[in-house]
């Protein structure tokens, strides 16, 4: 009993923004799995960073014009996949350029936001909010909310599933199929967008890029398909976030005591383990080898 | 290689009455970028037929097809044809994206459409048949990206296969491929062709491994095309009018080496030495056995540079 107690403290499961926690969080991860699933089939996981960065602007305004976040974080991730979708960077190397520029660009305007934010209101809390989050500072009514966005992002991922993936293996074969890949590139950096300020709101914005790329990168080493790979990816996602919502929660019996620690720095690092053991124990291509 | 011939009916078997055309391309034009890539283009395709579109790198032959598929407006000219499917030029397939070869298929059959699709038995039997009519069963749970060149040419196939496509078009899918492989590849194709009463558009820039299944050839040189049977359009006074100067045809042990002059050499393949270019070509001409210019760096570029007009 007293294991238990150790690990799941008295009062965590009755504890109210724990429950609204562990929601808000489950949610997110399930609307990351596809997203991000995608994002490292195509090799987009630095543009997935750009989102980030994008998103600490938005934030970072919306704490300057007194707004709550999540407002700043879609906006400006909506505008960003706008962008990047009409400029259409199909090569590698340009779109990694555009991509760099652009969120350098999107960081120093967060940093001026950031300045202005505290010096106006003399706290830096806002600062590590923005950047690092904390899931247990979320009121319950941002469910409905957060429910609207990402069902509208997973529906979105699902909707265009077999265009994408054909693109992803080719985009030539796609085209010649007629797959309109302007048109679903753009409608899915809108969900890869609106999956980061999701993540942005649990974890912060500096390291929601983790919670996109990490489970799905881990989910890619386990599943066969991509359907069962994005499975698993919703599965370490939603461990990720709980055990760490747990252990922040146990945290605040920890040194140095009743401070508590960050939760976001529990959620990256469990999601960081899954990733290190799915490289060890999950099947090499080569192994993945039919009959033959 | 006999027993292939008894097979697959070669082009002596063709009925004569004529198969209807399923691509008829008249007086085709294209520009890219300012400069006339084609110029005045005619010739069809007709079903059950594996034509070859055969021309040096450079030639045209991409932009032919991309035009014939719709991805590249025609400056002028007309063009016709039945339904299609297409197998693109170097598809590179990411040995890590967990897609098995059934999965490239399955997308072949409805990959455009939207949703995430259902698994049904009759879409699983569907794909084993497409599977295994380019012999590729053995290869459906692998995943695409692991596969040799030729496995995933194969899969490739039957991707584009899926919708009962009456045209096939391929670009260069013979390049990287080994001989024993490149045979294997172009006897598929030429046993789908009849079988399916389809017809088939290759690209290739080495004629040779299609002599022995090839209907027609459609010959590009210089933005100019020459189309009919194999002796009627590789002969030296027909390519000669097609390159604007002088070409040999030169025939050995079944193959052929098209040679054309030195101040033309960029119109020929690429040959990896300046003078050397043909007597290689004619080194590894006469090659009946597999295997023999494995090793050679320029195995099966018949294109060929040339200073000197040789003697066979």
């Amino acid at each position: 009993m007293t294991v238990v107690h150790a690990i799941f403290a008295p009062g965590l499961f009755t504890n109210g923004p724990v429950q609204t926690a562990a929601l808000i969080s489950a949610t997110v991860a399930l609307v990351c799995a596809p997203a991000g699933l995608f994002t490292v089939m195509r090799g987009q996981s630095f543009a997935g960073h750009a989102f980030s960065d994008i998103t600490a602007t938005g934030g970072s305004a919306a704490a300057l014009a007194g707004t709550g976040p999540l407002a700043g974080f879609v906006v400006m991730g909506l505008a960003g996949a706008g962008l990047m979708g009409a400029l259409g960077v199909q090569r590698q190397r340009g779109r990694d350029l555009v991509t760099g520029i652009t969120l350098g660009a999107a960081l120093g305007l967060a940093a001026l936001f950031l300045y202005l934010t505290s010096t106006a209101s003399s706290t830096s809390g806002t600062t590590v909010t923005v950047l690092f989050g904390s899931v247990f500072a979320l009121s319950s009514s941002y469910w409905p909310v957060v429910a609207g966005l990402g069902g509208a992002a997973l529906a979105s991922m699902l909707v265009l599933w077999r265009p994408l993936l054909l693109s992803t293996v080719s985009p030539e074969l796609a085209a010649a199929r007629g797959v309109r890949l302007r048109l679903s590139e753009t409608a899915y950096l809108a969900s890869v967008a609106v999956a980061v300020a999701l993540a942005a709101l649990t974890v912060g914005a500096i390291l929601s890029t983790a919670l996109l790329i990490g489970p799905s990168a881990a989910g890619l080493r386990f599943g066969k398909t991509p359907a069962r790979a994005c499975f698993w990816a919703v599965g370490f996602g939603v461990v990720s976030l709980w055990a760490g919502i747990v252990l922040a929660y146990d945290s605040y019996d920890w040194p140095p005591a009743g401070r508590g620690w960050p939760v976001s720095f529990f959620v990256v690092a469990l999601v960081t383990g899954f990733y290190a053991m799915a490289q060890m124990l999950g099947r090499a291509p080569a192994r993945l080898r039919g009959a033959s | 290689m006999a027993d292939a011939l008894v097979q697959v009916p070669g082009p002596q078997a063709r009925a004569l009455v004529e198969a209807p055309l399923v691509l008829q391309v008249e007086r085709l034009s294209v520009r890219l970028g300012g400069r006339e890539v084609l110029h005045d283009v005619s010739f069809g395709v007709a079903a059950g037929e594996l034509t070859g579109l055969i021309g040096a790198n450079g030639a045209g032959k991409t932009t032919l097809i991309r035009t014939v598929l719709g991805l590249q407006p025609a400056s002028s000219g007309a063009l016709r044809r039945a339904s299609v499917g297409y197998v693109p030029q170097k598809v590179t397939l990411d040995p890590d994206l967990p897609v098995r070869a059934r999965d490239l298929v399955a997308l072949g059959v409805d990959g455009e459409r939207l949703g995430t699709g259902w698994r049904s038995p009759r879409r699983r039997a569907r794909v084993d048949e497409l599977l295994s009519a380019v012999g590729a069963s053995h290869l459906a749970d692998a995943r695409v990206g692991t596969l040799s060149g030729g496995e995933q040419q194969r899969v490739l196939i039957a991707h584009a296969l899926a919708r009962e496509p009456q045209l096939l078009l391929l670009d260069e899918p013979l390049a990287n491929l080994d001989p024993p492989s490149t045979q294997a590849i172009v006897r598929l194709l030429a046993l789908l062709a009849r079988s399916r009463h389809m017809g088939i558009l290759l690209s290739t820039h080495d004629i040779n491994p299609l002599l022995p299944f090839m209907d027609r050839v459609v010959y590009l040189a210089g933005g100019l095309a020459a189309s009919g049977t194999t002796e009627e359009v590789v002969r030296s006074d027909v390519l000669s009018a097609l390159y604007g100067h002088h070409v040999d045809v030169l025939r050995a042990h079944g193959r052929v080496i098209v040679s054309v002059a030195d101040e033309h050499r960029e119109e020929g393949c690429d040959a990896p030495e300046e003078g050397d270019a043909t007597l290689h070509a004619l080194a590894s001409a006469p090659q009946p056995s597999r295997g023999d210019n494995e090793g050679t760096a320029d195995a099966g570029c018949e294109l060929s540079a040339e200073d000197e007009r040789p003697t066979p």
